[in-house]
């Protein structure tokens, strides 16, 4: 059984079809990404597995649990952890902080505890600084530790977000446009973050991204998309010659024959 | 510059950040415990009576800080909460029941009362649910006259003494107990708070507030921590609406209007939105200020001859210092505070924009 099981999902915005009944498996310890022109319902996809939207039909599935039947704040305790394309932080927290709602699934006491602050919550709370120090680690964010999040550059921002995700410790991490504004610098990073998530973590990756030198750096497999509609599954070399991707990124002509490197 | 080398888990959950910080604090402590006898050795307790008052004020702040400051989530109509911890209050002691549990219960149920009234309203956000929680305050003074067998209406209730295993404390007759009763509540609930904020609830609340999206994307529950924060909120000002009471003496149905509410909101705008201090802050200023138009007036009279009369001068000035602080200090007594402790410790590498919030990025991915 795999991780991650959608079955012929749609998903209709008023007569505009965003999703059109993709099916897609993401194996326990793979990296997926996927990929597409704008618009062709990549975030989408992460929206309906994330429970934001509902879709008119199909079936998701993740670890045996039916995500249809829950609700948004229900997704993350089955170990889904995600991340936004436009970076979605609490600006008034520390990066710390922002850690820290991280681990909001692992959360045992409740409110009256909290308040007290019984020796179970603080204990809790430990437990908590420890996990969230060690993503801090990996990630070499120690510089930032109690930085305000409004007050930080963008690519730093683009980090503490995969912090955030990773402090829940997930099986499936979804990483919206990970690369999305770094540097090149940046973008090498990202890259062996995600190896060493993927090998070093055993967490399994779906990501939406458009630097196809990223995707075809730490993919295993590759689904390309297009107004909604899946074109084509496979290794990112084999999505990246498949003919009716190079067509919906650069139209059928003369122009098609240039490079796709950067599909 | 201060360097705090932390070595354990426990310095950053700790309630004061170093060593200097606690004896800060202790210090304060030490400080508002012998107020009172300043006021014994001159024999007159009129302003302790103030200060009480602004100590109940900064309870009614905390509660509606950890709402609008902490949760995001802007009320008009905390007077609302306050009378109905004032009214159960009367009403429990009515019943016999003693003051030790009546306290707070009548906190308890008025949180619970304020959030099973916030509940239809918590799906709204920013301004209309201001607006909803201005009504709540604008029917608040015609409910307490259609309730008449339990809060007296127009004519008004007596609010009975507080007698907590025999001892009995009255503002007027005991004005030193009384101050030490509700210094004994503003610290335990600032004990409370702090607790909230160092803890998974209170940064669930924080992260509703800043980003809704993400919060529900880390597994937070919308309705339920609104509710929570609603209740704990609604509590906070049940029980400072129970103390100011007893600091009244006599309620009527004008005693908590609308004019309190917003009172409330600025004291924690003034103050600083989003930090403990500002209730404190705020609640200092919107105390200090009667007493200082008071004191000007009857200076001005004495020494140059003027009568200053102009009805409304108080919220005149009220709307001036807002004003004043939306312009040029949108974080409040306590942001400033924070700059010029800045200033200091980094001196001469204080820079004027270091406070300066950058630009957020763009938001267009926002679901819903």
């Amino acid at each position: 059984m795999s991780l991650l099981e959608i079955e012929n999902v749609t998903l209709r915005f008023g007569g505009l079809v965003a999703v059109d009944n993709v099916s897609l498996r993401v194996e326990e310890g793979e990296v997926f990404a996927l990929v597409g022109p704008n618009g062709a319902g990549k975030s989408t996809v992460f929206n309906l597995i994330s429970r934001f939207y509902d879709p008119a039909e199909g079936r998701i599935t993740f670890d045996g649990h039916d995500l249809l039947g829950h609700t948004a704040d229900q997704v993350p305790s089955f170990g889904i952890a995600r991340t936004f394309q436009n970076i979605e932080l609490f600006e008034q927290a520390t990066v710390l902080q922002n850690l820290l709602v991280g681990r909001h699934r692992h959360r045992r006491t409740g409110v009256l505890s909290n308040i007290v602050f019984s020796p179970k919550a603080h204990s809790e709370e430990r437990r908590h600084r420890e996990a969230v120090e060690q993503v801090i680690d990996f990630l070499n964010l120690q510089h930032y530790r109690d930085k305000m999040i409004g007050g930080l550059p963008y690519g730093v921002r683009k980090v503490v977000e995969l912090g955030r995700a990773l402090a829940s410790e997930p099986k499936l991490l979804l990483l919206d446009e990970p690369a999305s504004g770094l540097s090149v610098e940046e973008t090498q990073d990202m890259a062996f973050w995600i190896e060493d998530i993927q090998t070093q973590m055993g967490i399994s990756v779906m990501m939406v991204e458009h630097d196809m030198g990223l995707v075809s750096a730490v993919s295993n497999r590759v689904m390309a998309l297009s107004d909604g509609k899946e074109l084509a599954t496979g290794t990112a070399a084999e999505v990246q010659s498949h003919p009716a991707v190079i067509e919906a990124y650069l139209g059928t002509g003369e122009i098609s024959k240039t490079g796709t490197s950067r599909a | 510059m201060r360097f705090v080398f932390k070595t354990s888990y426990d310095a950053d959950i700790r309630l004061f950040k170093h060593r200097a910080q606690a004896v800060w604090y202790f210090l304060l402590l030490l400080l508002v415990l012998a107020t009172p006898l300043y006021f014994v050795a001159i024999g007159d307790a009129y302003l302790l009576g103030e200060i009480t008052g602004v100590l109940i004020l900064a309870i009614a702040g905390m509660g509606l800080m950890l709402l609008t400051g902490h949760t995001g989530l802007p009320s008009l109509g905390h007077a609302t909460f306050m009378a109905l911890g004032c009214y159960l209050n009367i009403n429990l002691l009515g019943a016999g029941i003693p003051w030790i549990i009546a306290f707070p219960l009548s906190g308890l149920i008025a949180g619970l009362l304020g959030t099973i009234i916030a509940l239809p309203v918590l799906r709204l956000h920013g301004v209309y649910l201001a607006l909803a929680t201005l009504a709540m305050s604008i029917l608040t003074s015609d409910f307490v006259v259609m309730a008449e067998p339990w809060t007296g209406g127009i004519a008004g209730a007596a609010v009975p003494d507080i007698n907590i295993f025999g001892m009995e404390v009255n503002r007027y007759s005991t004005p030193y107990k009384f101050y030490y009763l509700v210094l004994f509540v503003a610290i335990l609930l600032v004990w409370f708070y702090r607790n909230l904020l160092r803890t998974p609830t209170g940064r669930s609340f924080t992260a509703i507030r800043d980003s809704e999206i993400s919060a529900r994307a880390m597994g937070i529950n919308l309705t339920r921590t609104k509710a929570t924060s609603f209740f704990l909120s609604a509590t906070a000002a049940g029980l400072a609406g129970a103390l100011f009471g007893h600091s009244a003496g006599y309620v009527t149905n004008e005693t908590f209007d609308l004019v309190m509410s917003i009172t409330l909101l600025l004291m924690i705008v003034i103050g600083g939105l989003g930090f403990i201090h500002g209730a404190f802050f705020g609640a200092i200023v919107v105390g200090i200020i009667p007493v200082a138009i008071a004191n000007g007036r009857s200076f001005l009279a004495s020494t140059f001859d003027i009568n200053i009369n102009i009805p409304g001068l108080e919220s005149a000035l009220f709307a001036l210092i807002l004003v004043g602080f939306i312009l040029f200090e949108p974080m409040g007594l306590y942001g400033r505070w924070l700059k010029i402790r800045t200033y200091f410790e980094l001196f001469p590498f204080y820079r004027k924009d270091m406070f300066k919030r950058q630009k957020s990025y763009l938001k267009t991915d926002r679901v819903q």
